[in-house]
């Protein structure tokens, strides 16, 4: 009976980080980061010298590594099964006691993963922005930005340890901070850079202490020490470790509470909001967790909340997207809720990690996709984001239309393209794991179909209602060509499921995949899916599609519809709750400062000096009158220094 | 007899101060500034040369020790170990950036150039001798003597209240100086009791006093009348507003040499001082010193959200951040300590740049209030840069040396209790606050027009503050060297106080392999 309970432990016990070190063709590995980070330092160092070539050189190296990372990835699945984990070490980052810091590099099928959709979405969003940022005069420094977040996100998915994890989360915060608030001169823009960072750090809390707690527990921050001896911590300290990490999560991926700070983040250049905002920044909250897996598949309680946090999310955020004009926090509702579908995945346990990077790989696809396509009917339509003032731009934007539609149809879940296969399989292991987070999925589904069917109605279809002056325009070739290459991964994703090939790849780093089966069968769920997303996506026709759209946005509206436009009220709580009593707080605070503080300071004074005068009692005369002596000396000097008029 | 390295470290600035003063009335100007950064930067060679020379983990070295009062039992006694070294270091690094950043501050003072760089050299000298010093008496009169440069530093060139902000300076330090003046006094007393010194006299080496127990109620008043200067030092709430007032009015130049090294003698001091020759008192004391570390963290940073005067502002960042530094050394385990020693030199550099990034700003504006700016990125985007980078090490962005220390003193906090940690660690949001908030009111949104004449920097001020930068991206991903050289200290400390760190919660499995140690 023990080796049969033992074998069950086994069983589930989450898999080790035990990584053998990079020789032969995986010592190239710190080249993929290199490469961007040198980009990064001759842009924005290079000043105007290289403004001719910047973008170029912003290119190339982005490129460079995703062809590195292509062959890594191809030489990782010549190895046996059991020997995918490569490590690197770079050098010793800080040491202080027991507590020693590597700066070193984890490669295995997770990072592997990450890096093709890294580079590649990143490689071809840097193409598209050559073209999209052309007539900025600011290009180079634009693209010097952009390199610098392909290399701090590197760092987060590449980095073998907690602490280097934060370094990548931090990078990637200054990066998205810098971009956000590329065109800073707007005011708008500088206030949404900033709200990013701040909201991001308050997750941060969670990532320092999450760290330190590890530390404490397990004497170590790399993964390989704590997935080693995560089975030994207690099953509060594995709770408590999980929703710490949450917290960050819910920061880095706009997750409730955390999630205001995304929608103001669409004030940045929308290949920003593809790459960063869309594809890969924002999930980095669901790599943190599946990566973690060690704790939280320890850790139901935590995992619980991660449940709670996409749930709430995913319709959250679809219910904002329904009620957005503009064409880019219509998206960002999306990109909330679609992160919501992840985090609830990840929240699963070994039923979901598997899946939510599955989802994670195909919305990077489908997203970025959309983006570049919103911001080429920005292009063609003058900056214009308000999609009131679209309408029938398929003739117009014939590639940005049907390129779009693909990743209309992806989004939705219609069957054969990425996202039918990725979404899917979360609603079906949300059903297995419960009723009530299944039902969640499945709603959150049609309102996803409800509003992108709104979107496409308004910006594609229905009739034209741009001003004479507007001359809707294809958009050159240097930006259809990226979105052909994402609308063909939006199309094709779902192939990563064949026999069941991203399950049994991501195993041996998330454990072994299980299934809950379910009544009415995989594709009974697949068919009622189906259904709820016709009848969403057959509402929106009805309603907006059936109906004259107003240019300007109607005012008298239903409750739901304020609420949505306000982004749920997130703002004015964050305002009324904390902005407007911090503020108050800190303007009574320096009154206090200047006065009673100053004041009672001089009090104590007069008590020290008295102590200090007790002292001179304590002794014989001898020493007394040294003692005095000194004093004298010192109040010699003081009255020399205060007799010096400055005037 | 070997070579006196930190005596010529200590001499050279104070000579060259006094050659300074006495070179002929007509020597120009330029020539005055000229000969002050070139001794700064002859002091940065030796000191360089000396820091190449020092054995990690060999304990004190480049001792010197002349008897000095024998009837006090004081000496001429210096040398350094890793803390010692480290914050000479900054010193002379920080110098000939302040002297080439300052070149024409020192113009419209009081006294002309000639007095202003010569009191900045001596400070150089006397900071040095604070932080080499192994005879406490030693120690206390270069402690009292550095006031007297920054007095006439901030009296002599500050702006319209400067005369005001001079006397406050001097009252603040001078009465937390007289406090240690008692009790180093008393440690005389203690001395010439317990015959520590070499003829069984008193002696006020620190290798003799920290042979002596100094019994439970002797030894708490003693670290007491130390704690209290060095809190005022380092301000710590309450005993903070000083620091603000001061840098309001000096220039920037003497800022940074109050706040990033002056201010670093009274956390150098608890490490070097309150923790070796009073470990019983330091525990006693440890709860009491967290807590005010604590409130310092959130309230400095609360004060600098609010705050409109740009030096101001910075002042309260160090409030804040001083709090990160006492609460690492009290915390007494290794991450705090090693983090707090750690910060001292990085919060000197961060502190910096940014006071003389804000004061090119200041002067070009005639202003130094955060109001009076906006949209400048537009016509000066290299300052706009070169703010942000020295905001963003204030901040502790990782990838900035500031990160690991400010990080280890949390994980130092949190193995200490984990309230302190949680506590301690909503300073990173609040510094983004300020920091953030700062950069948007200067540099972003649409230019001003009343903004619109203000020049991006010039050379000779971007060569003054970009090796300060460069050396924190350094170590912000190499900080070895200067661990390697701190932590053998770090571990003598903590071996001083008695204190131990505990081992992690969950032993580690025997191997790595799963299953493997079951």
């Amino acid at each position: 009976m023990t080796t049969a309970m033992t074998a069950h432990v086994l069983m589930h016990a989450p898999p080790v980080v035990d990584p053998s070190s990079a020789h032969g063709v995986f010592s190239i590995l710190w080249l993929v980061i290199a490469l961007p980070a040198l980009g990064a330092v001759v842009l924005l160092l290079g000043g105007k010298r290289t403004d001719r070539w910047g973008h170029l050189l912003g290119v190339a190296t982005v490129a460079t590594s995703f062809l590195l990372s292509l062959i890594l990835f191809i030489s990782l699945l010549g190895r046996h099964s059991g020997n995918r984990q490569v490590s690197q070490h770079l050098w010793t980052w800080f040491t202080a006691g027991s507590y020693h810091v590597e700066f070193g590099l984890l490669y295995d099928q997770l990072s592997a993963l990450f890096l093709l959709l890294i580079t590649g979405v990143g490689a071809l969003i840097h193409v598209y922005s050559v073209g999209y940022m052309e007539h900025d005069d600011r290009r180079r420094r634009f693209f010097g930005y952009l390199n610098l977040f392909i290399t701090a996100m590197l760092i987060l998915v590449l980095a073998s340890d907690f602490v280097g994890v934060f370094l990548g989360w931090e990078g990637v915060g200054l990066a998205s901070y810098l971009l956000i608030g590329f065109w800073q001169h707007k005011p708008t823009a500088a206030a949404a850079a900033k709200k990013a960072f701040v909201i991001n750090r308050i997750g941060d809390i969670g990532l320092s202490l999450g760290a330190s707690l590890i530390f404490v527990t397990f004497g170590s921050t790399s993964f390989a020490v704590v997935s080693a001896n995560a089975h030994n911590a207690s099953s509060g300290t594995l709770t408590a470790i999980g929703l710490l990490l949450l917290l960050a999560a819910c920061g880095k991926s706009a997750q409730f509470p955390l999630q205001s700070w995304l929608l103001d983040a669409m004030e940045g250049p929308t290949p920003v909001s593809a790459l960063i905002h869309a594809a890969t920044m924002v999930t980095a909250g669901v790599y943190l967790i599946v990566r973690s897996n060690f704790i939280f598949s320890l850790t139901e309680n935590a995992r619980t909340g991660v449940i709670v946090v996409g749930c709430i999310t995913l319709l959250m955020g679809a219910v904002i997207g329904c009620a957005k004009d503009d064409i880019k926090k219509a998206l960002a509702g999306s990109t909330m809720s679609q992160i919501g579908y992840m985090v609830l995945a990840a929240g699963l346990g070994p039923a979901g990690y598997a899946f939510a990077i599955f989802h994670l790989l195909t919305h990077g696809f489908f997203k970025a996709n959309m983006f570049l396509g919103a911001g080429s009917v920005m292009h063609g339509m003058d900056d214009d984001v308000n999609m009131r003032h679209y309408g029938a731009l398929r003739k117009a934007m014939p590639y940005t239309f049907a390129t779009f539609s693909i990743g209309y149809l992806a989004i939705l879940g219609v069957p054969p393209f990425a996202g039918f296969w990725s979404k899917d399989k979360i609603i079906e292991a949300a059903f297995g794991d419960n009723l009530v987070v299944g039902l969640c999925a499945l709603i959150g589904a049609g309102v996803t179909a409800f509003y992108m069917t709104r979107l496409m109605l308004l910006t594609f279809l229905s009739e034209k209602r741009w001003e004479k002056d507007v001359h809707p325009h294809e958009s050159p070739t240097v930006m259809t060509v990226p979105l052909m290459a994402l609308a063909g991964l939006s199309a094709v994703g779902g192939l990563l499921l064949v026999n069941n090939w991203i399950t049994t790849w991501l195993s041996p780093v998330v454990g072994a995949h299980v299934e809950h089966k379910l009544g009415v069968g995989s594709v009974g769920m697949s068919l009622i899916a189906l259904v709820v997303v016709v009848l969403g996506a057959a509402i929106a026709w009805q309603l907006v599609g059936q109906r004259p759209i107003p240019t300007v946005a109607p005012e008298k509206v239903s409750f739901l519809t304020r609420a949505a436009r306000a982004d749920l009220y997130g703002d004015a709580f964050n305002d009324e709750v904390i902005v407007k009593p911090g503020v108050a707080g800190i303007r009574g605070l320096l009154v206090f400062d200047a006065t009673i503080v100053d004041g009672i300071v001089e009090g104590l004074a007069a008590a020290f000096t008295a102590v200090s005068n007790a002292f001179r009692h304590v002794q014989n005369g001898f020493v007394r009158s040294y003692a005095l002596m000194l004093f004298a000396g010192a109040l010699v000097v003081l009255f020399a220094l205060l007799a010096v008029n400055f005037g | 007899m070997s070579f006196p390295w930190l005596s010529v470290l200590l001499g050279l600035p104070l000579v060259g101060a006094v050659l300074l003063v006495l070179l002929p009335a007509g020597v120009a100007a330029i020539n005055v500034k000229r000969a002050a950064l070139f001794i700064s930067v002859a002091e940065l060679i030796i000191g360089a040369s000396m820091a190449l020379r020092f054995h990690n983990g060999d304990g004190t070295q480049f001792t010197e020790k002349h008897e000095w009062i024998k009837a006090f039992g004081a000496h001429y006694a210096l040398g350094v170990e890793g803390l010692g070294l480290s914050l000479v270091l900054l010193t002379v690094i920080l110098t000939p950036v302040v002297i080439l950043a300052s070149w024409n501050d020192g113009d419209e003072g009081r006294w002309g150039p000639k007095a202003f760089f010569a009191w900045m050299l001596a400070l150089e000298g006397l900071a040095v001798g604070v932080f080499a010093a192994t005879d406490v008496f030693l120690f206390y009169v270069f402690f009292e003597a550095t006031l007297i440069p920054i007095y006439f530093l901030v009296g002599g060139y500050g702006g319209p209240n400067r005369a005001k902000a001079a006397v406050k300076f001097l009252l603040y330090n001078l009465f937390g100086g007289l406090v240690m003046l008692a009790a180093v006094i008393g440690l005389y007393v203690q001395s010439a009791r317990h015959h520590v010194g070499a003829s069984g006299g008193p002696s006020y080496l620190l290798s003799d006093l920290s042979k002596i127990d100094f019994g439970t109620d002797v030894g708490r008043w003693l670290f007491l009348g130390f704690m209290v200067a060095f809190v005022v030092k380092a301000p710590l709430f309450p005993v903070h507003t000083w620091l603000a007032d001061t840098c309001e009015e000096a220039t920037p130049g003497t800022s940074v040499l109050l706040v990033s090294i002056l201010d670093k003698i009274g956390s150098f001091g608890m490490v070097r001082f309150c923790l070796t020759l009073f470990p019983e008192a330091t525990h006693w004391a440890t709860p009491t010193v967290v807590v005010l570390a604590t409130i310092s963290i959130i309230y400095g940073a609360l004060m600098a959200i609010g705050e409109d005067n740009i030096p101001r502002l910075i002042a309260y960042t160090s409030v804040s951040h001083f709090g990160f530094i006492v609460l690492g050394i009290f915390v007494l385990n290794s991450q705090g300590l090693s983090g707090s020693n750690l910060y001292m030199f990085n919060h000197g550099l961060s502190t910096a740049a940014l006071f003389l990034v804000g004061g090119y700003l200041i002067k070009r504006r005639g202003s130094a209030s955060i109001k009076d700016f906006g949209g400048v990125e537009k016509v000066a985007p290299v300052a706009a840069g070169l703010l942000l980078i020295s905001g963003l090490a204030v901040l502790s962005l990782p990838g900035l040396s500031p990160f690991v220390s400010e990080f280890l003193v949390i994980v130092g906090a949190f193995v200490y209790s984990p309230w302190a940690g949680a506590f301690a660690v909503t300073g990173i949001v609040l510094a983004a606050i300020y920091v953030l908030l700062m950069y948007q009111r200067t540099m972003t949104g649409p230019l001003r027009e009343d903004n619109a004449g203000i020049t991006d920097l010039n050379v000779r001020e971007i060569v003054a503050v970009v090796p300060v930068i460069a050396l924190m991206v350094i170590l912000g991903f190499f900080p070895k060297p200067l661990l390697d050289m701190l932590n053998p200290s770090v571990h003598h400390s903590l071996v001083q106080v008695g204190a131990h760190d505990p081992g992690p919660n969950v032993t580690p499995s025997g191997s790595s392999d799963e299953g493997g140690a079951k």
